[in-house]
């Protein structure tokens, strides 16, 4: 079972959601898919491992093989290539490595080399028995989806994958949310929350993963969400009230079900919530190890 | 010497358009005779890499100097390793940056003065 936590709009908690509901489930698998800005484990504070880097592969022009045709500049989608009068001239921060230009070059001129974009770490938090999959994205890189797909190959199938998306609608998040089987919205009652929202819940529907709605700081903004949540018939999993004491745990980088029993239980629920959804959706999941209260 | 211009419209009338990779158009001016060529932007909404491709674009015409507000690092390596001359300019018309250039008034680019969309 695999269960993206994603937003829209950034700042509405998904880290929260993510890491108290991993700690929750407990022996579960945490992913920190915010690769740009990997936060999970400042709540964590564990040793962390690395395990692999992430590279993805760029051309590599032989130019005396090189005839000057073009046909890779032609190909390339990405602009990653371009033709001079006497040259060609590589932009590997621009090519997304799907080795077209090796394939379409008559002079077989191309070969492709490994350019390291970031790095996938890993961590054990001994109490809750969670493995932690961290990635991280290089600094001025500007693919993240490459190490997303990376970190996701560190799924364990016969585990609940609980996944930190990045913010937004973009490809990070397409990467992160498309693979999942399930996909938690959380965001805040505010106009700002429901208008990013929106946005997120026409970007998951579109990729046909089964979605519900956390809102967080319930009690601070006004009813649009709820009023919206009803009336797409999307299912409210979970109301985080804006209160003082989860305020101040999170201040201090304290995981509140580390020191609110009752939230431990809500996870719980919520887990169980999921995959009773989910196995109406396609009645192919069952909830392992999680008492039953549906 | 053939200069070229980014320009909103295509005369030497129009509007200097100051985003080299996504302008409208290059405008490629004769300096001598004034005659022009007007040349669209095919690239100027691509995805990523809309300078590398302009500047393919303008080298292939065989320009000399290129007017334009701002130049990313992607085109600015291409303009740069054919030795154009780069020259900034903030408004005015077409004609107006040509005659500015001849008088010298222009600053050159000496360093890639966008940040560019380094592709995404």
């Amino acid at each position: 079972m695999k269960i993206a936590i994603a937003s829209g709009k950034g700042g509405t908690g998904k880290t929260t959601v993510a890491v108290n509901f991993a700690l929750a489930i407990g022996d579960a698998q945490l992913f920190d898919c915010d690769v740009e800005e990997p936060n999970c484990n400042l709540f964590l504070g564990l040793d962390l491992e690395k395990q692999e880097d992430v590279s993805i592969a760029v051309p590599e022009i032989n130019t005396e093989k090189c005839s000057l045709c073009g046909s890779c500049v032609e190909f390339c989608h990405y602009n990653a290539i371009a033709k001079l009068p006497r040259s060609v001239m590589i932009f590997p921060k621009l090519c997304h490595g799907c080795g077209g230009c090796h394939i379409v070059c008559p002079e077989n001129a191309i070969s492709e080399i490994k350019r390291p974009i970031g790095m996938i770490e890993k961590g054990v938090d001994p109490g809750s028995g969670i493995s932690f999959f961290q990635g991280t994205l290089g600094i001025g890189e500007p693919m993240a989806t490459p190490v997303i797909r990376r970190l996701q190959a560190h799924m364990d199938e016969n585990k609940v994958a609980v996944v930190d998306s990045p913010p937004g609608t973009a490809c990070p998040v397409i990467a992160t949310v498309g693979e999942m089987d399930y996909c938690v919205l959380v965001t805040e009652p505010t106009p700002f929350g429901l208008n990013d929202l929106i946005l997120a819940v026409n970007v998951v529907r579109q990729l046909e993963v089964p979605l519900g709605v956390i809102i967080n700081r319930h009690g601070s903004g006004d009813d649009s969400v709820e009023e919206y949540c009803y009336s797409e018939n999307i299912p409210i999993l979970m109301k985080i009230p804006y209160d003082r004491e989860i305020a101040v745990l999170y201040s201090e980088g304290i995981p509140f079900v580390q020191r609110m029993p009752q939230w431990k239980e809500k996870f719980r629920s919520l887990y169980e919530k999921i995959c009773f959804i989910s196995s109406e959706n396609t009645s192919q999941y069952s909830c392992s190890g999680v008492r039953n209260q549906w | 010497m053939k200069i070229c211009v980014t320009a909103k419209g295509s005369d030497l009338d129009a509007s200097v358009d100051p985003h080299f990779g996504r302008c409208n158009n290059f405008l490629v001016v004769d300096s001598e005779t004034m005659e022009f060529q007007s040349i669209g932007n095919d690239q100027g909404s691509a995805s990523g890499g809309a300078g590398v491709q302009a500047a393919q674009q303008v080298i292939g015409k065989g320009i000399n100097v290129l007017i334009t507000g701002s130049v990313g690092p992607n085109a600015f390596s291409l303009l740069e390793s054919e030795n154009i001359e780069m020259k900034m300019v903030s408004g005015g018309s077409v004609q107006e940056a040509i005659e500015a250039y001849r008088s010298g008034s222009l600053e050159s680019i000496n360093t890639p003065n966008s940040a560019g969309k380094s592709g995404k």
